[in-house]
């Protein structure tokens, strides 16, 4: 699908960019969610050697922090097309991937507040999605 | 309601200014890449990209403890208004109409998603809800 190795036109950078920072807003989603669950896992330890201990051996904050890495990875290679302008504001949908993932994972309610500002963080992406350079 | 500190609205602010830096660093290191492992290791724009970012996340981490996240989280998404004006000052982007658009909207439906999260823990004494192995 991403192999494509002739010049793609400006257009197509683009969408490829804007498609590239939405799966960065997953992945950076996914991460947070892991993190979450990894610190609410380690809880007390007497010391901050214990403490330090206890996150270097903690799994799902590892994969977290990894998945952030991941993200960095992929951001900066959607970065290299495209106006900065339009794509970073599409980081506004790791808050409705997080709010989505948290009912979903940590069972957290859903709201009217939620579903409506889902609603319209999504709607203002679209709108960004099809604002192009003129 | 106990509102919202000064200290966490300074917190998260600083966070998305500083953020912003970050984002505009990558762009332009992003931009100078090309495909050898030396153009990456060498790439200080790069560096002081990731390092932008990691330091806005320190400041984002100590201003969510406390205060309301209705007030908070779209303090966070400020970064993007400063972003967009970097990106127009430095490196010559256009001001569009759908950028002012989705701006905000994406500011307010992140102060609704705010005002319909809760907050984990409550700041203050630790109550003893959580599980003690």
């Amino acid at each position: 699908m991403s192999t494509i190795s002739v010049p793609l036109s400006h257009q197509a950078q683009q969408r490829r960019s804007f498609l590239l920072v939405v799966c960065c807003t997953i992945i950076g989603a996914a991460a947070q969610i892991l993190l979450k669950r990894g610190a609410d896992a380690l809880g007390e330890n007497p010391t901050m050697v214990h403490t330090a201990l206890a996150m270097v051996l903690n799994p799902a904050l590892l994969a977290g922090f990894s998945m952030y890495g991941v993200s960095m990875v992929l951001l900066v290679i959607a970065l290299r097309h495209g106006e900065l302008s339009l794509l970073y504001p599409v980081f506004a949908l790791t808050y409705v991937w997080v709010a989505i993932l948290s009912v979903l994972i940590l069972h957290e309610s859903m709201n009217p507040f939620k579903l409506a500002g889902i609603a319209i963080i999504v709607g203002g992406i679209a709108v960004l999605g099809k604002g192009s350079p003129t | 309601m106990n509102g919202t500190p000064i200290s966490s609205m300074a917190w998260v602010l600083g966070g998305s200014f500083i953020g912003s830096f970050g984002a505009l660093f990558l762009k332009i290191g992003a931009g100078k890449l090309k495909s050898s492992v030396n153009s990456v290791i060498t790439n200080w724009r790069l560096a002081l990209g990731i390092a932008f970012y990691l330091f806005s996340s320190v400041f984002f981490l100590l201003g969510v403890r406390n205060g309301e996240l209705s007030v908070l989280y779209p303090m966070v998404s400020l970064g993007s208004v400063w972003t967009l004006v970097w990106s127009k000052l430095v490196l010559g982007e256009p001001f569009t109409r759908p950028k002012f658009i989705a701006l905000g909207m994406i500011l307010c439906g992140i102060a609704l998603l705010g005002m319909g999260t809760h907050k984990p823990a409550p700041p203050g004494p630790r109550q003893t809800t959580s599980i003690s192995k």
